[in-house]
């Protein structure tokens, strides 16, 4: 084997980050468990996770709550047409609203007009109308072209998984 | 629902930044002034319970793979089957219906491009729908989880 103690080697850390996307086991020392798995030692486990980390490989790494069960039922993704020129700072303010969760750029394409994708998430569908008001009053967006989509059933709700085989 | 103070005090401080080192929930236990055992039995309470998904990683996804946000304009008559359909895909993450002509809404996953555009492929071959692939171009505000406790700003 090529590598050196507290490294781990490329197929071991494919093998960790198929772990760790299903979430870390709720005992004592999760990374021993996980090490043994890898057939790989904590500290190695431990020293990888770090650099993850530090490299921007994880966007945040903790509880993962699922919103439904916490009766946060109204999910509403706020969808605008903003000027190219004007995007950026648009998606920037909105960004520092209360209740705007997620604030995406994304592609206009021929049947859909929309750049700026807003998540909003709140208790009720009510509520969460009024929030988006304010919202388009307070930065003069009223005069864009938008809509509003709620989610009305959730038929799939889980992490990302990248660990996979490759297509054909 | 109900979440004691406890509890929400947990899921609002380690959304983010859990602690990577030997013995990270009793790290935790120190900053909560609890011990080690009551940290793991509340997480597995939250996980039985499916309050919680998993504790661990949200991927920043451009670093680990690609993604795309994709729609579906399906009829209503196909839309149980259609959603279906699309749940059984492996990369397919957070798959919901929306009030809108385009009402099946989903996320994609995978190690590369290509194979997001395989399935993207698929699905169109199968469905013979025309799906809508709206890949993220910049991000303003990415996934922060939801804060219960301290200054909930959630619209109630």
């Amino acid at each position: 084997m090529m590598n050196q103690k507290n490294t781990l080697s490329q197929k071991q850390q494919e093998a960790l980050l198929a772990i760790i996307e299903l979430g870390i086991p709720l005992v004592s020392r999760p990374y021993l468990e996980i090490a043994q798995q890898i057939e790989s030692d904590e500290q190695a486990v431990i020293n990888q996770m770090q650099e993850w980390g530090h490299t921007g490989l994880f966007r945040r790494f903790g509880i993962v709550v699922k919103h439904r069960s916490l009766g946060i039922r109204a999910n509403c993704m706020l969808v605008l047409n903003i000027p190219d020129q004007l995007i950026d700072q648009v998606g920037n303010r909105l960004s520092e609203e209360d209740g705007i969760n997620l604030c995406y750029q994304r592609p206009r394409r021929a049947q859909w007009p929309y750049n700026l994708f807003c998540m909003i998430h709140g208790r009720s569908q009510e509520a969460v109308i009024t929030r988006i008001q304010e919202i388009l009053k307070i930065h003069y967006l009223e005069k864009y072209p938008h809509d509003t989509l709620f989610s009305i059933k959730a038929f799939k709700q889980r992490g990302a998984r990248y660990s996979m085989p490759e297509v054909r | 629902m109900l979440l004691d103070e406890f509890t929400k005090k947990l899921i609002d401080l380690y959304q983010h930044h859990l602690p990577i080192c030997s013995e990270p929930y009793k790290e935790m236990a120190k900053i909560m002034g609890c011990s080690e055992t009551e940290i793991l039995s509340c997480l597995q309470k939250l996980q039985e319970r499916e309050i919680i998904s998993r504790v661990g990683p949200v991927f920043a996804h451009e670093k680990r793979g690609a993604s795309t946000l994709v729609a579906l304009a399906v009829p209503a008559e196909d839309l149980e089957k259609i959603a279906a359909y699309i749940n059984t895909l492996p990369e397919v993450n957070h798959n919901y219906q929306r009030t809108h002509l385009y009402n099946l809404w989903f996320v994609l996953t995978a190690p590369s491009q290509a194979h997001i555009d395989y399935v993207l492929h698929q699905i169109s071959e199968k469905t013979g729908l025309d799906p809508l692939d709206l890949p993220m171009i910049k991000p303003y505000k990415i996934d922060l989880g939801f804060a219960l406790y301290h200054n909930s700003r959630m619209p109630i």
